[in-house]
């Protein structure tokens, strides 16, 4: 219930975006977000942008990942 | 390629992960996830098989489309078949059975339906078709349901007058609920769903944790998302902690998306709601406010809403509070299969029986 | 000349007379279509006869990278390819739904003529019907190709055996990933066109060096995974691909990540699944890497002995799971 892509803005009109994904360029609708900048990525879903991902979070997340696989279950 | 994705699909490092996992010592576990989008990766890249014996992870009610009743799709086939109406829809519902056929079955004999990507695309053909009646038909959870609440606005600040929404959009909080106070259940923790918790944040799992005793880790739909997720999540159930953690950092923050909740909530109150397979669950849906009732189809077409059943010797219920698996059900794979679907379970590609029969783990 | 197709242009008078002599001889322009018999004579060479029959019915008559002229042109040429012949002559059947836009017929005749020409093929015969409103959907074409075998080659879907190798010639789901962004009502734009190729020369190149194939086959409708089916189904042997290893273009990667669809399923109109035996994969790939249309070819598979008649993949986590035959077309998902 949840199919939803990182796509990255790459013009913005009004409350409206174009979101590239791996070359595929969809019309989003921004009404759920505030302060979208082009080159921000956001999550997709349906023809809206629902959150903003973030980019600093995301490396953060690989860092977590490779350092709690040398924690968890051991 | 797309800087974030790949990551999360790196092979070495999900190998790594997987050997891992096998290693758990702790107590067997029961683990749910609650979303068919999670369902559906899970199977897509073969999870299950990589987990321990002693962690089961179970499908709960969490595709939408597999726990709307049957008398939705009969009243959208309904209205489908009146010349005058186009229907616009997700993929996802075009082939799920009701009474007088699918929508697919319908869209052969002759009726207009269409497949969009976003409930905001339907607003388009209400516009180009002004002698038709647009029905745009609203099945999904707290992900969805703003973007439809977004487009019954538009309609209404357009002045749109030949567009309605067919509505049975559901919300999470209350089937959670229930299942996690039911000892007959016994789930041990939750995998929470990504997408869901980008919207209506995180605080509403720590108070079930703090209450029933279930904790839980909100999760992102990657491979390793999930296998890091499932990780963390048995340790915290192994060691008895009634915490949540949250995996999916760069989506999800504490309180959500508030703008979204709001738009949702503007559009839509809460209602109560009959789960296919689970029967009726207070509080657990919504319902087009009256400010909006021209936009309400329910209304405007004056539709009953049926008597409903579960057919005979389906265990959809038992499979959806993961009581029981696919293999459990005398009709799973003999009378109930993707090409004809009996119960909940099957009729969605990523119901739990769906994903399994077209998944089948090789172990 | 009439602006449009009607029914009297179906009834073998002076309209259908004056539309061969209009629009298909002039492109499709040879001695043996143009003796106007009922049946084309031409002279057979020795060998085993390929015999293939094929029918299109795609919409929309136009797309990226083709229409439904070259599409069928290519198409009947890759079957006869499939079992390693050389491509010698084709018929082909035109139904045509009254009111049809002759300029738009003159345009595929036209693309088609122009494929058969640079396929070094010749449609030596043909017919035309007129249907009436309603009856068809704009045009459908039905083909069939007569083509010659060489002495020697046997290659079938049957003759997969366990420890081959699994060959695709490049980017899977191109054609499918077209169409489907083709449907205004999706609102998704990409530069991604229909790989639809003729593969028979390459075919040729490979077989010339390498006899030794197992099997040849194009997975159009269905996808690659459907294809394998067939193949562990026909040969009684199961198949396991590398997720890691099949080759997609980022754009139809995207596609299905948007959608939720899954590459293996969506069509091809310009590859080739071969099946050969281990010792020969080196070279093979070497000869489909050196042409433009191999040059994205990959291994992406073998040939097992169990589980039989499955196709199994292993996912990116190492897991293995089976691939499904497809049920019905794939529609874009939400949830």
């Amino acid at each position: 219930m949840c199919l939803a892509v990182p796509g990255k803005v790459t013009e913005i009109k009004g409350k409206t975006a174009i979101v590239e994904i791996m070359g595929v360029l969809r019309e989003a609708s921004l009404e759920l977000l505030e302060d979208v900048k082009v080159g921000d990525y956001v999550i997709l879903h349906a023809g809206c942008a629902i959150e903003k991902l973030d980019e600093a979070e995301a490396l953060k997340t690989i860092e977590l990942f490779k350092e709690l696989k040398d924690i968890y279950h051991e | 390629m797309n800087n974030y994705l790949d990551p999360y699909r790196d092979t070495g490092l999900l190998h790594l992960w997987a050997e891992r996992l096998q290693k758990y010592q702790g107590k067997p576990l029961k683990l749910m996830e609650v979303c068919g989008t999670h369902t559906m990766a899970i199977a897509r890249y073969g999870i299950r098989t990589l987990l321990p014996e002693r962690i089961r992870l179970v499908s709960g009610p969490g595709c939408p489309v597999c726990v709307t009743p049957s008398y939705y799709i009969n009243s959208a086939v309904a209205l489908a078949r009146r010349p005058e109406t186009i229907v616009a829809t997700f993929g996802d519902l075009m082939r799920i059975p009701g009474d007088e056929g699918s929508l697919l079955e319908a869209k052969s004999l002759g009726a207009d339906i269409r497949v969009l990507y976003s409930p905001l695309d339907a607003l388009k053909i209400a516009r180009d078709n002004p002698e038709r009646q647009v029905v745009l038909l609203s099945v999904g959870f707290e992900t969805t349901t703003p973007i439809f609440a977004l487009a019954i606005d538009k309609a209404s600040q357009e002045g749109l007058n030949n567009f309605t929404v067919l509505s049975a959009n559901k919300t999470m909080p209350e089937v959670l609920k229930v299942l996690a106070g039911d000892p007959t259940v016994g789930i041990d923790g939750y995998l929470y769903p990504g997408h869901v918790s980008a919207i209506i944040g995180t605080r509403f799992y720590e108070e079930l944790a703090e209450k029933y005793g279930v904790p839980g880790v909100v999760a992102g739909f990657e491979p390793l998302d999930i296998l890091t997720a499932v990780a963390a999540l048995s340790e915290i159930c192994n060691e008895g902690r009634h915490t949540v953690r949250n995996l999916y950092t760069r989506v999800v923050k504490p309180e959500g998306n508030p703008r979204a909740v709001q738009a949702m909530e503007r559009v839509f109150e809460p209602a109560d709601a009959v789960w296919r397979g689970i029967g009726r669950i207070s509080g657990s849906g919504l319902a087009i406010r009256e400010e909006y009732a021209r936009y309400d189809a329910w209304k405007v077409f004056d539709l009953q809403i049926g008597e409903y059943s579960e057919p005979e010797g389906c265990r959809c219920g038992e499979i959806l509070k993961g009581t029981k698996s696919p293999g459990d059900c005398p009709l799973f794979g003999t009378r109930c299969v993707p090409e004809n679907p009996v119960g909940a379970c099957m009729v969605s590609s990523e119901g739990t029986c769906a994903a399994h029969y077209k998944y089948g783990g090789i172990r | 000349m009439t602006e449009r197709i009607t029914l009297a242009h179906g009834s073998g008078g002076k309209l259908t007379h004056q539309l061969i002599g209009r629009i298909f001889y002039p492109h499709f322009a040879n001695d043996i279509l143009q003796t106007g018999d009922d049946a084309a004579k031409l002279p057979v060479p020795a060998g085993t006869l390929a015999y293939t029959t094929d029918s299109f019915v795609i919409t929309p008559l136009f797309f990226k990278g083709g229409d439904i002229g070259k599409l069928s042109v290519c198409g009947t040429v890759n079957d006869l390819a499939t079992s390693g012949a050389r491509p010698l002559a084709l018929s082909c059947g035109f139904i045509i739904e009254e009111g049809f836009e002759i300029s738009r017929l003159e345009r595929i005749v036209s693309s088609m003529a122009e494929t058969a020409r640079s396929c070094g093929v010749r449609i030596v015969t043909g017919d035309t019907k007129v249907v009436p409103k309603g009856a068809a959907d704009q045009l459908f074409i039905n083909t069939s190709g007569i083509g010659i075998i060489p002495d020697g080659c046997h290659i079938s879907a049957s003759r997969a055996k366990p420890g081959d190798v699994v060959i695709v010639t490049g980017m899977i789901g191109d054609h499918g990933a077209a169409i489907l962004l083709e449907r205004e009502e999706l609102h998704i734009a990409a530069d991604i066109a229909s790989d639809c190729a003729p593969l028979h020369y390459l075919v040729a190149r490979v077989l010339a060096d390498v006899p030794d194939i197992h099997v040849l086959r194009d997975p159009t409708r269905g996808g690659l995974a459907s294809t394998l089916h067939e193949i562990a189904l026909q040969s009684d042997t199961g198949i396991l691909i590398w997720e890691k290893d099949i080759p997609v273009r980022p754009e139809v990667q995207g596609i299905c990540e948007l959608l939720g669809m899954d590459p293996l399923y969506l069509a091809n109109e310009g590859k080739m699944v071969m099946v050969v035996p281990q010792e020969n994969a080196g070279k093979v790939m070497e000869i489909l890497q050196s042409d433009p249309l191999g040059k994205d070819s990959r291994i992406i598979g073998q040939v097992i002995r169990e589980p039989a008649k499955r196709v199994l993949l292993e996912t990116v986590t190492g897991a293995k799971r089976i691939v499904e035959m497809m049920t019905g077309d794939q529609l874009p998902r939400i949830c």
